[in-house]
């Protein structure tokens, strides 16, 4: 079987691989890249742990080959903090007391930067079924309700994005 | 959870998709979204040699309505429904749906088209699209055929599109005023497929009087199946309570459910009974004040 | 609630943002499957589809001509060096891998080794295994059948039964049982559940055949433990204890499921120590759930009797346990059923009789706790159920009947029926304040007025009392090593610090929590203590953390470690500041000279001054280790409350409210504690409505993957409401108690109790949990509500 050349724009950065047309997106940003903050929970796309943004929007990464990620823009939890200044929503995990383990908190924090930006000012019902697709199994979801309200108010009162790297001039790097 | 190897082709148009499908035929299968193909790979449930993805090509995920019709492309996301105004405006119905199917991260990446060409009595558009009496369009070396969506769905996951062609289209006529549409599930937790659930489609004449009605069932039979024998009582007819309750009990009665993890056959008729006459009675509401 | 040091300090009772914190949210959370080292290779493993089947034949050739494919373990290689084997914690054994028999679906087969992940993947789907299907025992009921196969001769068994356990007076139960006006009965099955952690488990298997030292990284909550165990199981091959070193990394949810040794870990280090290289296991979700160990899977016959004015007068409860093929439960060596004996409850009297068989079944081996203290979930269940049974029977209200019968807060310490010594309570006031919370009357009113117009709503109250923290060395001990745990500090020259402790965080926020303790103790700021755990080649000797075993036990290590540092600096006080000790006294952070405020010494001055002018004669440095033997378990208690609304068509069910009242003593952190109250309470919803795992007749597992095992969502779990009452423990250094496991036990029988609530009026006294809207239609179809179509 043969590989394919892709190349995706990772947390701003540009970097290309040759890959078998099998291996996961999950995999390819866990091992190819070594960004390990995206984690892998059930395999069958239940539980979120690997959500990511895929131009903008999140999905399982588990169930998306990285060869369709091919031109792609991607964020993942490490490209959430611009420097030391850290997102919203992980500020409001961490104010909110959102997460115990952590395992399922990058996921959630990428599902909920998708949720906000395209609805920046949602009820506790709508946040609630904004997550549905990501279980956790720490902190009986109270507190990550009231983390993404925390986020959201924040996001609308600082004007900050809710996603980065929507628009960037990317420097190529070879990964 | 590793898929058997393949290769992969990603065609920029549906002719070289079309022409790719030709050339490996059975040994290709078409990828879309990925969210009921990807999880059959990695169970190693389907093992393809090889991999037709048509998510690229460009074009294709429009929702428009145009000719009398609400016109959908096969790759139009089930977030896009979600999202789109029009939807929103005109039909409740695919709305209804489109917000309950698995959960919001899967429907950035599933499709309609996909969502459909799977066969599956258990996805919830076939019922929706049955209710609303949609035309599916499908592509293949011989040129556009549209297919009524009663002759769409053939048996179990068995569909009328052939080796060779792709579901590129969905069209639901344009509702007339006086319509309305609703959607009831039943799920065990968010994101399952339903235990049961009943897509309605019908439009109210001002006199109280149903003049067309769809009623699609999900997964209580082995393709997707319409309740005939419902939306045949209610044609024609003022829509009564005790009218509605009868056309309930005929979904329950005619629907075909297999006992497993979601439930016994008889509590699965039960719940098409409940669920259709909730849904007859939310797009009646819908029809009233649309 | 007592907090009594200011914020930039943080000791015990502030809300403090979790230390921990920082990693996690920015993707640097270090967990297992995130390690990487040099030459690593991957492990997969072969699983058998039946539940019950001789091996006739392995056939490995086509796996091993795939490129990458390095090796293809079974059980014959290992059996070479008797590693085929390994002892449970119950003293049973249990197959690594099996040299001729499977007895469980989906049980481990045969490993392969590759160079990658995906190779290793592959090589498993080109193993072709010959079984020859036999018939399995999958209902425990019928496992002491006559005509039943003896699943474990080679235990020199002649039947399928592992043990009989008993506690209690049979005789005086017997007779008050005869003479009481009232008993009520009912059978009450706890299913098999799993903790379905988001983190499945795994290791990295790491042989370092120049030094010859294993490292081994797993998701393990007890690392020290495991050590010792590896030691005792593989020194023969030359695996001799300080050759060892095991470390937990950040841990993705623990919940009991990762104190057991799967075969994996085992077959992991055999592979990396004949290959010489590392070698990962990383089980995905359907080998996790399908596998790993259970939890519950109890059969109970409760018996409750009272006189005719509901005081309860003694209780009888007999329990089949299924333990599957080996009785691989997770529990004190000395407590085959675990705490179950708590399961006379937050009531007064004196006679009860308790005694459990457990028997082998073809299904995975387990018994792990589901984050509760070793089956106490089963038996708060069993005595919540059957107080509402005994309600129903006399016709009170079921808050009135628990008033009537709770042990009253002056009877503390109070010496249950069954020998444990509660340390404190008042659990009348916990459920008051439960009631008033929620608006009790005007529930029952508004229920009252529902029932009229045949609506459903039910209302339940579980009021709970757990048993925590093992435990006093005198009763507890794994495999023979007793349930102590441990804290070491070291104070550096500059007065911030490092601690160590035997127990491992799972997301429970040890790295927050202990440090408010030692900043309590200290008056260092918490801030700037850094907390270590899960490394046995650092950490002084502890036995893990489960069981809410962790605050009780090294929490109270670490109060009295720093005890004993304040002792020191009250030397060095005294002697910087040229008086006798006896003049100092302590605040917050200083030692002063009683009657002249102005002459003191920080702890900082004093530290320092322990490094560069510490009184001849003494020890130089500041540091101090303590381990810490509890001399009695902890008693957390609470009351909680549930509102249910039942659809009468479909039997789906919604939580309205949820009030839970929590007491677990003094608090170190309560934003901490509420949070761990939340996570327990939806692991408490999810078996009571959603979670079972569920085995066909021929053993097979039907829902083993996340498809259908039902972890609840945020839309399933409702908002819960939170409060609490503080009675401290006694005998803890610290007054605290343990919280993380109160929900879980609590919250079942509340939910259970408010949907059986809303069908009582039917004639129903009793559901099965998980209950679904299926259960309650087929009981309103009984009832003849709904009618079949």
């Amino acid at each position: 079987m043969s590989t394919k050349k892709i190349t995706v724009t990772i947390n701003g950065e540009t970097r290309s691989a040759e890959v078998e047309p099998r291996l996961l997106l999950v995999h390819f940003i866990r091992e190819n890249l070594s960004l390990t903050g995206t984690h892998i929970g059930c395999d069958t796309s239940n539980c979120g742990a690997c959500t990511v943004l895929l131009d903008g929007r999140s999905v399982k990464s588990c169930t998306v080959l990285a060869v369709q990620a091919d031109g792609k823009n991607i964020v993942t939890i490490e490209g959430m903090a611009q420097g030391a200044q850290l997102h919203p929503l992980q500020e409001g995990f961490k104010e909110e007391h959102g997460l115990q383990c952590g395992f399922c908190t990058p996921g959630m924090i990428m599902r909920a930067a998708d949720l906000l930006a395209h609805n920046p000012n949602p009820t506790e019902e709508e946040i609630r079924w904004g997550i549905s697709g990501n279980l956790c199994r720490c902190t009986g979801y109270n507190n990550i309700v009231k983390a993404i309200q925390y986020a959201a108010e924040k996001i609308r009162d600082t004007g900050r994005e809710s996603i980065p790297f929507t628009t960037h001039h990317p420097t190529e790097t070879t990964a | 959870m590793i898929p058997q190897a393949f290769d992969y082709e990603s065609p920029a148009t549906v002719g070289e998709a079309i022409a790719l499908l030709q050339r490996y035929g059975s040994d290709a299968k078409i990828l879309s979204g990925g969210h009921s193909l990807i999880p059959m790979m990695k169970l190693r449930l389907a093992t393809p040699e090889r991999i037709i993805d048509i998510s690229g090509i460009k074009g294709l995920d429009y929702i428009r309505e145009e000719d009398g019709f609400l016109k959908i492309g096969a790759l139009a996301k089930e977030s896009a429904l979600e999202e789109s105004a029009l939807i929103a405006r005109k039909y409740p119905l695919l709305l209804d749906a489109a917000k309950m199917i698995a959960d919001p991260s899967v429907r950035n990446r599933a499709t309609v088209g996909g969502n459909l060409a799977h066969g599956d009595a258990a996805n919830d558009h076939p019922a929706v699209m049955l209710a609303y009496r949609a035309e599916i369009i499908a592509t293949g070396p011989r040129g556009q055929r549209t297919i009524p969506i009663d002759e769409f769905f053939l048996g179990f996951f068995m569909t009328a599109l052939e080796p060779d062609e792709i579901l590129t289209e969905i069209r639901i006529p344009i509702p007339p005023a006086g319509s309305g549409g609703a959607y009831k599930k039943m799920e065990r937790k968010v994101g399952d497929y339903a235990t049961a659930a009943t897509a309605v489609q019908l439009t109210v004449d001002g006199n109280g009087v149903c003049r067309h009605i769809g009623i699609g069932l999900t997964n209580v039979s082995a393709a997707p199946m319409r309740a005939q024998r419902s939306e045949d009582a209610l044609r024609d007819q003022r829509l009564s309570d005790e009218l509605i309750k009868q056309a309930a009990v005929m979904a329950g009665q005619d629907c075909d459910p297999n006992p497993d993890l979601r439930g016994s056959i008889e509590y699965k008729r039960s719940v098409v009974k409940t669920l259709t006459e909730r849904a007859i009675k939310t797009a009646i509401e819908r029809a009233m004040n649309a | 609630m007592f907090c009594n040091t200011p914020k930039e300090i943080s000791g015990m009772g502030h809300g403090m943002k979790r230390k921990e914190d920082a990693r996690f949210i920015q993707g640097k959370g270090h967990y297992v499957d995130d390690i990487k080292l040099p030459g690593m290779l991957y492990m997969d493993i072969v699983r058998s589809p039946y539940a019950y089947a001789k091996i006739k034949k392995i056939d490995a050739s086509r796996a091993l001509a795939i490129p990458g494919v390095l090796a293809v373990i079974t059980g014959r290689d290992l059996e070479k060096y008797n590693l085929h084997w390994m002892p449970t914690l119950m003293s049973d054994t249990q197959m690594v891998l099996p040299t001729d028999t499977v007895m469980y679906y989906s049980q481990e087969v045969c490993a392969i080794i590759a160079t990658e992940r995906y190779i290793a993947a592959d090589g498993v789907a080109a193993v072709e295994v010959e079984y020859e299907p036999m018939k399995p025992i999958v209902d425990p009921h019928k496992s002491m059948d006559p005509n039943a196969p003896i699943l474990r001769p080679d235990k020199g068994k002649t039947d399928n039964h592992i043990w009989h356990w008993e506690v209690g007076d049979r005789n005086a139960t017997d007779r008050v049982m005869a003479n009481a006006d009232i008993v009520v009965k009912e059978q009450i099955y706890i299913p098999r559940i799993h903790v379905a952690s988001i983190e499945t488990c795994g290791c990295v298997a790491s042989f370092d055949p120049v030094e010859g030292k294993l490292t081994m990284y797993m998701t393990t909550q007890a690392p020290h433990a495991i050590r010792t165990v590896v030691a005792l199981v593989a020194g023969h091959v030359g695996l001799s204890e300080e050759k060892i070193r095991v470390v937990s990394p950040d841990i993705g949810g623990g919940f009991g499921g990762k104190v057991p040794v799967y075969p994996g870990y085992v077959i992991a280090i055999a592979a990396s120590v004949l290959i010489g290289k590392p070698v990962k296991w990383i089980e995905d979700r359907m080998e996790n759930l399908q596998a790993d160990s259970f939890a519950r899977d109890y059969h109970m016959s409760c018996e409750l009797a009272a006189n005719k004015d509901g005081r309860i007068q003694a209780l009888r409860i007999k329990t089949l346990a299924d333990h599957g093929y080996t009785d691989a439960a997770a529990n004190p060596s000395k407590f085959p059923a675990g705490m179950f004996s708590i399961v006379t409850g937050s009531y007064d009297y004196n006679t009860a009789f308790t005694e459990m068989d457990a028997v082998y079944t073809n299904k995975a081996p387990g018994g792990v706790a589901y984050r509760c203290s070793f089956r106490v979930t089963e038996a708060v269940h069993a005595i919540e159920r059957m107080v509402d049974v005994l309600a129903m029977k006399v016709g009170k209200d079921p808050a009135q009947l628990r008033m009537e019968n709770f042990i009253k807060k002056d009877q503390f310490p109070y010496k249950s029926a069954l020998g444990w010594e509660y340390d404190s309570g008042d659990y009348h006031a916990a459920l008051k304040k439960a009631m008033d919370i929620i608006g009790y009357d005007a529930l029952r009113r508004e229920q009252a007025e529902k029932r009229q117009r045949g609506e459903l709503m039910g209302i339940g109250i579980s009021s709970f009392t757990e048993i925590v923290g093992a435990g006093p060395s005198r009763h507890f001990d794994i495999l023979g090593i007793k349930m102590f745990d441990s804290c070491e500090i070291r104070v550096h020259p500059t007065g911030k610090a490092i601690a160590r402790l035997g127990t491992k965080s799972q997301g429970q926020g040890h790295e927050t929590t202990y440090a408010q303790i030692i900043a309590q103790e200290l008056g260092i700021p918490a801030e700037h203590i850094q907390i270590e755990e899960g490394d046995t080649d650092t950490a002084p000797y502890g036995l893990g953390t489960y069981a809410s075993r962790s605050t009780p036990t090294a929490g109270a290590a670490a109060a009295i470690a720093a005890r004993k540092l304040r002792d020191k600096a009250r030397k060095i006080a005294a002697y910087l500041l040229e008086v006798s000790e006896e003049d100092l006294e302590w605040d917050v952070n200083k030692f002063f000279v009683k009657g002249a405020p102005e002459k003191a010494k920080t702890i900082q001055e004093i530290v320092f001054a322990s490094y560069t002018n510490h009184p001849l004669g003494m020890e130089a440095g500041f540091e101090a280790t303590h381990y810490y033997d509890p001399p009695n378990l902890t008693f957390p208690f609470g009351s909680y409350i549930c509102v249910v609304d039942i659809d009468k068509e479909t039997g789906e069910i919604k939580i309205r409210r949820f009030v839970a009242v929590d007491d677990c003593g003094n608090i170190i952190n309560p934003m901490i504690v509420e949070g761990q109250i939340h996570g327990g309470l939806t692991q408490g919803l999810a078996p009571a409505m959603f979670e079972e795992l569920i085995y066909d007749e021929d053993g097979n597992m039907l829902n083993g993957s996340l498809m259908d095992y039902l972890v609840p969502t945020a839309v399933e779990s409702p908002k819960w409401e939170t409060d609490k009452t503080i009675t401290p423990c006694p005998h803890h250094p610290i007054g605290a108690k343990g919280v993380g496991e109160s929900p879980t036990v609590g919250a079942p029988p509340a939910i259970a109790n408010a949907i059986v609530d809303a069908l009582s009026h039917l004639g129903v006294t009793h559901i099965d949990i998980p209950i679904t809207p299926q259960k309650v239609w087929n009981i309103l179809r009984e009832k003849g509500m709904v009618e079949t179509v």
